[in-house]
This record gives C-alpha cells, sequence and structure tokens, in this order.
C-alpha cells in the first residue's frame, strides 16, 4: 500500500533524512517512533506530498506521489502535527470546506455527520474553530483526515494534548481504523506505539533504526527468555544452583534484596521455571519470588536510540513521562 | 478550485478586513465624486478615477498581505497543499477571490454613474472603461501582493512591503521625469501602472495597456506559483 524508498532530505545542509526506505500492506498500522527532530514530521510530509525529498520515491497503492500528485493526494488523509484549522470558520463550514477540497463525491451532510459522530465533535459543529480547546482541535483535525474515507491514513502525533481519557478513546478509534484502512502513526510515546500498532520504525537521526514488528522488538516470542529471581540462602551456593539447571545460559547476581536474600536474573532458552522449583525443593533455598522479565519497548527503544545496554532506569523515567 | 476561492471570499467578511476595505473605498470614492463631480458640477468622471489611484495603492495590500502568510503560519497551507489540488489552482483561487473583492469596491463607481444619470446625462462608455481599467490595474497590484505574501510568515510584513512596492511603482513617473538619462526614463515610463491607468482614466482604451497589465499580473502570479512550490524543497 506504501512503499517509501530510499527518501534522503536536505534542509539547507543539514540532513533530515537518511536513505529512509520502508513498505506498509493494506491495513496495517505503523507506528513511527523517535526523539523530537528525529525526522518523523519530514518523513510524514514528504509522503503527503507537502515537501519534497532531494532523492528517493514513495508510492501510494501503486501511485507515485511526484509522477500523479493529484491521484495520490486523494488516496490520503493527512493530520499534521498542527492541525491546519482556519480559525475563523465554523467546524461544520470547516469541514464542508475539506470536503470540497478534496473533490469528495459521497453525499456530504451524511458523511460529515458520521465523521462527527466517529470522533466526538457533534456537539461543537456550530462553534467557531478559533473558541475549541486542545483537544477538540485535535478531534477536528483528524475528522478532516478522515474526510473522503481515504484508504490511507498519516497522523503525527494524535493524541497530544488531549486528556487521557481521550487519548484511550482516540487510539481506540485509531485501532478501529485500522481494520480497513492503513495508517502510519508518530509518537514519541512509547506506551501509544505499543498500544495501538502492528509495525514499529524507530527513527533517529534522520535514519531508520529499527525497522521490525511489534512482537520481535519487544522481545515477547523471542529465543532467550528472562527470569528474576529472589531467593533466600546464601549467595554462592543459590547463584551455582541456578546454573546448574538445565537451558540455563546466564545467572546475573543483583546484589541483595533483603537481610539474607539474594536477587538474580536468569537467561534461559526456554521456559525453566518447574526446573528451577524442583531444584530449590530439593535444598533449604526458598523461593521468594519468580517473575518473567519482559523485555520492554522502552528498554529496547532506549538501547537503539542510545546505544546504551543498561537504560532501565532511563526507562522508568520515561515511562512515567 | 472552487472550495478555496468561496473559503478566501468568505474569510474577508468572517474577519472585519472585507468590511473595512470595502467602507475605505466606498468612503474615499464617495468624497472624491462629491468634491470633482458633485460639488463642481461636472459629469466628467475622470478626475475621481484619477485619485482613486492613489487608494487603491493602499487597499491592495490590505486584501493580499494575509492570503499566503497567513496560511503558512497557521499551517493551512499544509491542509491545501495535501489536499488533491495543484499549486496553480490553489494561487490562482487566492487571486480571483481578492479580485472579487477588489471588483465589490469598484461598485461604488457604478452607484455613482447611476446617480449621475439621475441628475445628468452621464458618460456611461468613460465609467466602464475607467472601471475597467481599475480593475485590471488592481489585478496587477493584486499578484505583485499575492508574490509578495508567499515570502513571509506574517502578514504585516507582507502588508507593509507591498505598500511600499506599490508607492515606488506609482513613483516611477516622477523618478523618470527627473532623471535625465534617457534610457533609465524609457524604461520607467515602460513600467509606470500611472500612466498607463492614466490612459485608462481619460478614456483611452489601448491594446498595449491591456496587455501590459496582463502580463505583469500573469508574471507575479508565476512567480508565486514557483514560490509555493520552493518551499516544497527547503
Amino acid at each position: 500500500m506504501i512503499k517509501v524508498r530510499k527518501l534522503t532530505k536536505y534542509y539547507v545542509r543539514n540532513k533530515a533524512l537518511d536513505n529512509v526506505s520502508f513498505t506498509l500492506k493494506e491495513g496495517e498500522i505503523l507506528g513511527f517512533l523517535g526523539p523530537n527532530g528525529a525526522g518523523k514530521s519530514t518523513t510524514m510530509n514528504i509522503i503527503t506530498g507537502y515537501l519534497s525529498s532531494d532523492s528517493g520515491s514513495v508510492e501510494i497503492d501503486g501511485i507515485n506521489i511526484l509522477d500523479n500528485p493529484t491521484a495520490a493526494k486523494k488516496k490520503i488523509g493527512y493530520l499534521p502535527e498542527i492541525p491546519p484549522l482556519y480559525n475563523d470558520m465554523t467546524v461544520k463550514g470547516y469541514l464542508e470546506f475539506m470536503f470540497r477540497l478534496k473533490k469528495v463525491r459521497l453525499p456530504m451532510k451524511e458523511h460529515i455527520n458520521s465523521i462527527c459522530e466517529k470522533v466526538k465533535i457533534s456537539d461543537v459543529k456550530e462553534k467557531i474553530i478559533k473558541s475549541l480547546s486542545k483537544g477538540y482541535r485535535q478531534r477536528v483535525g483528524l475528522a478532516q483526515a478522515l474526510i473522503g474515507d481515504p484508504p490511507v491514513l498519516i497522523l503525527d502525533e494524535p493524541t497530544v494534548g488531549l486528556d487521557p481519557q481521550q487519548i484511550i478513546e482516540i487510539r481506540r478509534l485509531i485501532r478501529e481504523l485500522g481494520q480497513k484502512h492503513t495508517i502510519i502513526l508518530s509518537s514519541h510515546l512509547l506506551s501509544e506505539v505499543q498500544a495501538v500498532c502492528d509495525k514499529i520504525l524507530i527513527i533517529n537521526n534522520g535514519r531508520i533504526v529499527a525497522d521490525e514488528l511489534k512482537s520481535s522488538l519487544t522481545g515477547t516470542g523471542a529465543s532467550t527468555e528472562k527470569l528474576r529471581i529472589i531467593a533466600e540462602g546464601r549467595k554462592q551456593q543459590v547463584q551455582s544452583l541456578l546454573q546448574k539447571v538445565d537451558g540455563v545460559t546466564r545467572v546475573t547476581d543483583m546484589g541483595e534484596a533483603e537481610k539474607g536474600c539474594c536477587e538474580f536474573t536468569v537467561d534461559s532458552r526456554r521456559d525453566v521455571r518447574r526446573l528451577i522449583f524442583r531444584a530449590f525443593a530439593k535444598t533449604d533455598f526458598n523461593i521468594l519470588e519468580m517473575c518473567p522479565v519482559e523485555m520492554s519497548l522502552e528498554d529496547t527503544y532506549l538501547n537503539i536510540i542510545t546505544g546504551k545496554n543498561d537504560t532501565k532506569e532511563d526507562a522508568a523515567d520515561v515511562g512515567n513521562l | 478550485m472552487s472550495a478555496i476561492y468561496k473559503r478566501e471570499v468568505g474569510s474577508y467578511f468572517t474577519s472585519p478586513v472585507g468590511y473595512a476595505v470595502l467602507a475605505a473605498f466606498t468612503f474615499f470614492s464617495g468624497i472624491f465624486f462629491y468634491v470633482q463631480c458633485l460639488y463642481t458640477g461636472t459629469t466628467n468622471m475622470s478626475g475621481v478615477f484619477q485619485s482613486m489611484f492613489f487608494i487603491v495603492l493602499f487597499i491592495i495590500p490590505l486584501l493580499t498581505m494575509r492570503s499566503f502568510a497567513d496560511d503558512r503560519r497557521n499551517k493551512t497551507d499544509q491542509a491545501l497543499l495535501t489536499a488533491p489540488v495543484s499549486i496553480p489552482s490553489v494561487v490562482l483561487s487566492k487571486f480571483l477571490s481578492c479580485l472579487t473583492i477588489f471588483g465589490l469596491c469598484l461598485l461604488s463607481f457604478i452607484i455613482q454613474g447611476i446617480a449621475m444619470t439621475i441628475l445628468a446625462k452621464a458618460d456611461w462608455s468613460v465609467i466602464i472603461g475607467n472601471v475597467f481599467g481599475m480593475l485590471i490595474m488592481g489585478a496587477s497590484f493584486i499578484s505583485i501582493g499575492l508574490f509578495i505574501s508567499s515570502l513571509t510568515e506574517s502578514s504585516i510584513v507582507a502588508g507593509i512591503v507591498s505598500f511600499v512596492v506599490n508607492v515606488l511603482i506609482s513613483l516611477f513617473d516622477t523618478v523618470g521625469y527627473t532623471v535625465k538619462w534617457a534610457p533609465l526614463t524609457n524604461v520607467l515610463s515602460a513600467l509606470s501602472f500611472q500612466g498607463k491607468y492614466a490612459n485608462f482614466s481619460i478614456g483611452l482604451f489601448s491594446l498595449a495597456d491591456i496587455v501590459f497589465f496582463v502580463t505583469v499580473t500573469a508574471l507575479f502570479l508565476f512567480l508565486t506559483d514557483r514560490m509555493v512550490e520552493k518551499r516544497r524543497w527547503a
């Protein structure tokens, strides 16, 4: 559905994008992740035809955006970072304008009404856009992108400025839209991408640094498993006990959890929880806690972006933001 | 294209700009009409049109200053440029909407003509010729104003620069007289808006003058189109 090949873009002499390529099949939701200034918006602006790239190509449903911009643009609904709203118009007037601008051939009133229902702006339809709050503006922007029912939706940070309840609603809406539309969504919120997208693209300094399915990025279904174990007993003995368990590849000492207890993380090739339990059962040591450690997207993300390995604390900070 | 046109025309009347421009134009043309026709008792409206030249210099920047600059500042250009419309049609829609408002201003002359018809015998050919002359000269000023508006994100800057440029253009004749160097004088008088407009206002309908204004309009609309296109590459 969307084919992006080797996009490169310079802002004067700054390389904003460097060889960005990816493809997206119909009905997929792609999460575009990266720190501020990484090139997310630039990529989106190029895909939608607002900016031109210095080299590379974009194809929407087989149509090259440079060869036939009008036909390609008809297939895209775009919500830019700042919703392109005319402050002097009413919501209804604005949506009708966008409807005509996009040359949509659907019954106008019904179409606009159904979109307003979907993004829950029916109650502000007669209001002047200038008087709307940030959350409503964002939703009017989303409504505008949905006009004409385009097969491709490009949403640049769609939940910015919304309150938590609205964020949940919009995410639900995006997932719902994902059943019929192909969606690219950018965000610097990891949890958002994790909650909504099938596929994740991490971009940093204009380069794609990871392009994977969410499952392989988060580590579920990966070949190694990680357990955190807190056990009561002497450290060396517990450690050697763990190391002897069949399938365990590595035991890392995490220090003393509480008095007389020690904490380990155990890497293994397969599920070793039962074996560990039985191994402990034969000794005097007690397992106080045993839980799988799932490598979160945040860990992976920070690993990739910063190139560091031990980023647990940073990740926790990001998660709290 | 018609969507953008309608929205632009509408936007002049959801803000005070459209009303202010119309009111100012009607007010000044009324004063000139009263002083130069009613008070002196003549049916010759040429003086009114000549005086209005300077009002047009002021008024047109007010019409054009926001068109591209505001779109860029409010990021609404993203809606226009990612919609299935071409850049030339965006430029043309904005141009036509400015021209429409300016055309509405010129209706005040028609009212004056009607007043004249009631009071005496009006020379409609002169009035129509003048209105037409002012319209195509206005079109040239509008396209220059649009071009300047496409250069900046600030509508105030666009307005001021357009006004200064318009005044400079109106000075071509004056400068031409004072410079005693024939080639420059010739160039300046060839480029003079006022000289050509004066022909219209005394009832001279010359094809060369029409071609001049149409060319200037087309040139600056083309440059505006290029400027908007260039932004995509910046």
